[in-house]
């Protein structure tokens, strides 16, 4: 229960935020899904033992929050929820990765190097895929996909799918409602629904689930579907949009070629 | 078809389990008549509204929407003359925000975004909700739900309304605000309900259907007043003409 | 069992997405007229409820603990395998985009993982197989359990493959595979339970939404083995490829983290590694395979050539150090100082 509360709670909060007008949700959906896209395929080219060099990439998670005006609490506690299995991988390491680095005298694991470069690279690539959400929502990047010719097919089942999560968990929870107010009393081995009921809970969910599906094809039939879903031409990119893209291209190539912190640490300890 | 807009004859509709939901319907509808179609559950209402749909097609008789007859050929054609406000707008408003939702039909027919647009607007003005047009439909009220569901339809522009149970799950407030929006619309509308109070509000024609037949057929004011016969096909009368409850005092005929 | 992106190398995520795409493609095309029509909604809808079933916990006889329903397996057997693999494939688009589940590089590897296998292979092998003699709630019952455990076992393998290939996190082949395919063992029992269950179930109270899907759907079983077969050579050929880009990166052979200018050296247990410093690897999409010495022209270029591996310089790595905390810094900076401006823009308007 608390899942979907949580759930239908993460569904409104991406909403809401992608619904705020500031200068980057003004920014062609493409631009910024190509730009996002760019982003993960950097971050994730550095080789395990890499995190002084890739430190630079966390500018562009930081610009999008404060530009986009997205409050951090929500998208960082939704990447929590997708730390332990990166973690549980990372910490593996130190276990198997035997190596030593020396750092001006102190000798580090290779193992707690390649853990933390992984959880690092984790982080930023998490928080990338959600902040595209946050600044673009749905529908928009549904228009992208459009934009960059995925089928119409795909795209209009994908936004039936993000359309009735919402509508299918407030259903599910009730059900559940329903089903604790009865049955929590019985003692059983564990919380969650009974094997007797295994089949009919969710089975007769699902028979509604087909009737409503029934239903909205008929609505869509009476709307005159036939087949084709068009959306609403999306205007193309502006000198903008393609600027935003190229700004952060250009700086991810950078990233990835210049170590950008070690020449910053050798300008200052050089001058000291 | 003369002053005729629609008309059934003789419809008879039976389920693939053998049970027969619609024996021998006919009737008529004028340009810019409001009809109440009531009866209690079971009494063959939706499955009547879905046969006028084409969402199902009758074992026999027929129906004609304007000068075309319904069958699978016509279907796309009798969609632009008829639209139909579905119970649960949950079912109707199947895109990502109110805007698409309401685009939607009218993208199907392939016109223009700019006419697009001035069909949108044009329609959520009417329901008064043009404020909402960026949100998703989970964050609508029930009354703005019910509202977008009917510019859903109205941006097709057609020429008759059908609504089941429009009223449904509104509290009364929200209620009371979709009936004086229905009283707006000049559309003909066919609209089944089993809130008789907003049927003497809003329609002035009824036709009560009992056990897959028409009952009665007539003046919605007569027939509301009919105890006997709403009794009998399982139905009540309108709260408005029973007796006060705390005073027992009886209230004014409507006719009156 | 979602794969993340920050443990796969772009490499194998543009492989596992072309080879999802291919499938993504090949399905929407099986699907056709049927799908265009009747069948988006019923996606659609149906996507959403396998979304909210996940959420309801079944508790597991005798064991205390609580199991979930998965996605692939049913929705194959109520849709038909196109149809239910092109659902899986926005449900994991959406939890990527939404939940954090998985990432967007490997939303490939995903797919692969949790819809075809199911789909396509344990789906058309082995469910379709049973159900072929006809229903019964013991067919039903063995087809679930047998569809979800094969199906689950070739998906966490193919987890352990990717993250291999990918060379972002030190696991031996052996403890992973030990450690991945029993869990899932576990899990595809307790999905076969519940699945069937709930298959049953559907199947007693209207037979004819699971009959229909097994045996409507005219697809040729010629087709479905090409498609297979097809698939399997594309995945035997890449993983050959990534396999002997693995091999030929010597172990322990990696990018310094302190790498300054090509400057720095790392010392690895009592052993003289060595870091490449050309600007020709950095800028290589494989950075941890490609364009490599071989182990042995390296080691002889450290052991013979000592002046072209200079020796530990601490003043480097700590200025590594440093320059990685300024970066920091600017960066909280940076987002410290825009938050402020227009904090300062809204009070002005106000």
């Amino acid at each position: 229960m608390t899942n979907i509360t949580n759930s239908l709670y993460t569904i409104r909060f991406f909403d809401m935020a992608a619904r705020k007008g500031t200068f980057i949700h003004r920014i062609h959906p493409v631009a910024k899904l190509l730009a996002a896209i760019t982003y993960i395929l950097v971050a994730s080219s550095f080789g395990k033992y890499d995190i002084i060099p890739l430190l630079p990439l966390v500018f562009y998670p930081v610009v999008l929050l404060a530009v986009g005006d997205i409050p951090v609490m929500p998208v960082a506690k939704r990447m929590l929820l997708a730390g332990p299995f990166i973690a549980g991988m990372g910490i593996l390491n130190p276990l198997f990765d035997h190596g030593v680095f020396y750092v001006g005298g102190v000798s580090i694991g290779a193992g707690w190097i390649a853990c933390m470069s992984l959880i690092i690279k984790g982080a930023l690539t998490v928080m990338s895929a959600l902040l595209l959400i946050a600044i673009t929502g749905m529908d928009k990047t549904a228009q992208a996909l459009r934009m960059l010719k995925v089928p119409r097919a795909f795209v209009l089942q994908l936004l039936l799918t993000y359309r009735y999560i919402s509508v299918l968990m407030e259903e599910t929870a009730r059900v559940l409602t329903a089903y604790n107010l009865r049955a929590s009393a019985r003692k059983g081995s564990g919380k969650g629904v009974k094997k007797n009921a295994w089949g009919s809970l969710a089975g007769q969910l699902l028979l509604r689930t087909l009737g409503r599906a029934e239903r909205v094809h008929g609505a869509m039939l009476m709307r005159g579907f036939n087949g084709e879903y068009n959306t609403g031409e999306l205007a193309p990119m502006n000198i903008k949009d393609i600027a935003y893209l190229a700004i952060w291209v250009l700086f991810f190539a950078a990233v990835r070629i210049y170590n950008i912190p070690a020449l910053i640490g050798l300008l200052i300890t050089g001058v000291l | 078809m003369s002053d005729y807009i629609t008309s059934v004859k003789n419809l008879v509709y039976t389920y693939p389990d053998g049970h027969t939901a619609v024996r021998d319907i006919s009737f008529e509808i004028k340009r810019g008549e409001s009809i109440g179609i009531i009866g209690a559950n079971g009494a063959g209402k939706s499955t009547l509204l879905m046969l006028i749909m084409g969402l199902l097609m009758p074992q026999s008789g027929e129906i004609w929407v304007e000068e075309l007859k319904v069958t699978p050929k016509s279907l796309t054609a009798v969609r632009q003359r008829i639209g139909m406000v579905l119970q649960d707008p949950d079912d109707q408003l199947f895109m990502a925000n109110v805007y698409d939702d309401v685009a939607f039909g009218p993208r199907n027919y392939k016109l223009d975004e700019a006419e697009v647009n001035e069909r949108v607007t044009k329609a959520l003005q009417t329901v008064g909700i043009l404020y909402l047009k960026d949100r998703p439909p989970f964050r609508l009220s029930g009354g703005e739900k019910r509202a977008a569901a009917i510019a859903s339809v109205l941006s097709m522009q057609p020429g008759i309304l059908v609504m089941d149970e429009p009223t449904s799950s509104l509290d009364p407030k929200a209620r009371r605000r979709l009936i004086s929006m229905l009283k707006e619309l000049s559309q003909t509308k066919i609209i089944t309900s089993h809130d008789m109070d907003m049927v003497m509000e809003v329609c002035d024609r009824a036709i009560v259907l009992k056990e897959g037949r028409i009952a009665a057929d007539g003046l919605a004011r007569d027939i509301l007043a009919d105890c006997r016969l709403l009794e009998e096909c399982g139905l009540e009368s309108p709260l408005s003409l029973q007796n006060c409850p705390l005073c027992g005092s009886k209230k004014q005929d409507p006719g009156h | 069992m979602h794969m993340a992106d920050t443990l796969i190398s772009p490499a194998v995520g543009g492989i596992m997405w072309a080879a999802s795409v291919g499938a993504i493609a090949y399905s929407i095309k099986k699907t056709g007229d049927d799908l265009e029509q009747k069948k988006i909604p019923i996606m659609g809808v149906m996507g959403a409820f396998v979304f909210a079933a996940q959420m309801i916990n079944f508790s597991i006889p005798m064991t205390g603990s609580s199991g979930h329903i998965g996605g692939g397996m049913l929705l194959s057997i109520l849709l038909g395998p196109y149809a239910g693999f092109l659902t899986m494939a926005s449900i994991l688009a959406i939890q990527a985009l939404f939940f954090a589940d998985g990432g967007l590089l490997a939303f490939g590897c995903n797919v692969f993982n949790m819809g075809f296998y199911t789909c396509f292979v344990a789906y058309q092998l082995i469910y379709r197989r049973i159900i072929h003699r006809g229903f019964s709630a013991g067919r039903i019952f063995t087809a679930s359990m047998l569809t979800a455990v094969i199906g689950l076992q070739l998906g966490s393998f193919s987890v352990v493959l990717q993250t291999l290939f990918s060379g972002k996190t030190e696991l031996p082949f052996a403890a992973f595979t030990l450690m991945m395919q029993p869990i899932h063992l576990a899990i595809g029992i307790v999905e076969g339970l519940i699945t069937s269950a709930v298959v049953v179930f559907i199947w007693k109270a209207r037979p004819e939404i699971v009959e229909r899907s097994a045996q409507g759907e005219p697809i040729g079983n010629v087709s479905v083995k090409r498609v297979v077969a097809a698939l399997a050579a594309a995945v035997v050929i890449t993983g050959g490829m990534l396999s002997w880009f693995a091999s030929s990166y010597p172990d322990g052979l990696e990018w310094s983290v302190f790498n300054t200018n090509g400057n720095s050296e790392i010392e690895s247990s009592g052993e003289v590694h060595t870091t490449m410093s050309d600007i020709q690897s950095k800028t290589a999409f494989l950075p941890d395979y490609g364009f490599k010495v071989p182990e042995e022209e390296a080691q002889q270029g450290a052991e013979g050539g000592g002046e072209r591996w200079p020796s530990v310089n601490a003043g480097t790595s700590v200025s590594g150090l440093v320059g990685g905390v300024m970066t920091l810094a600017l960066a909280a900076l940076s987002g410290l100082a825009i938050a402020l401006i227009k904090r300062g823009k809204k009070a002005g308007a106000a």
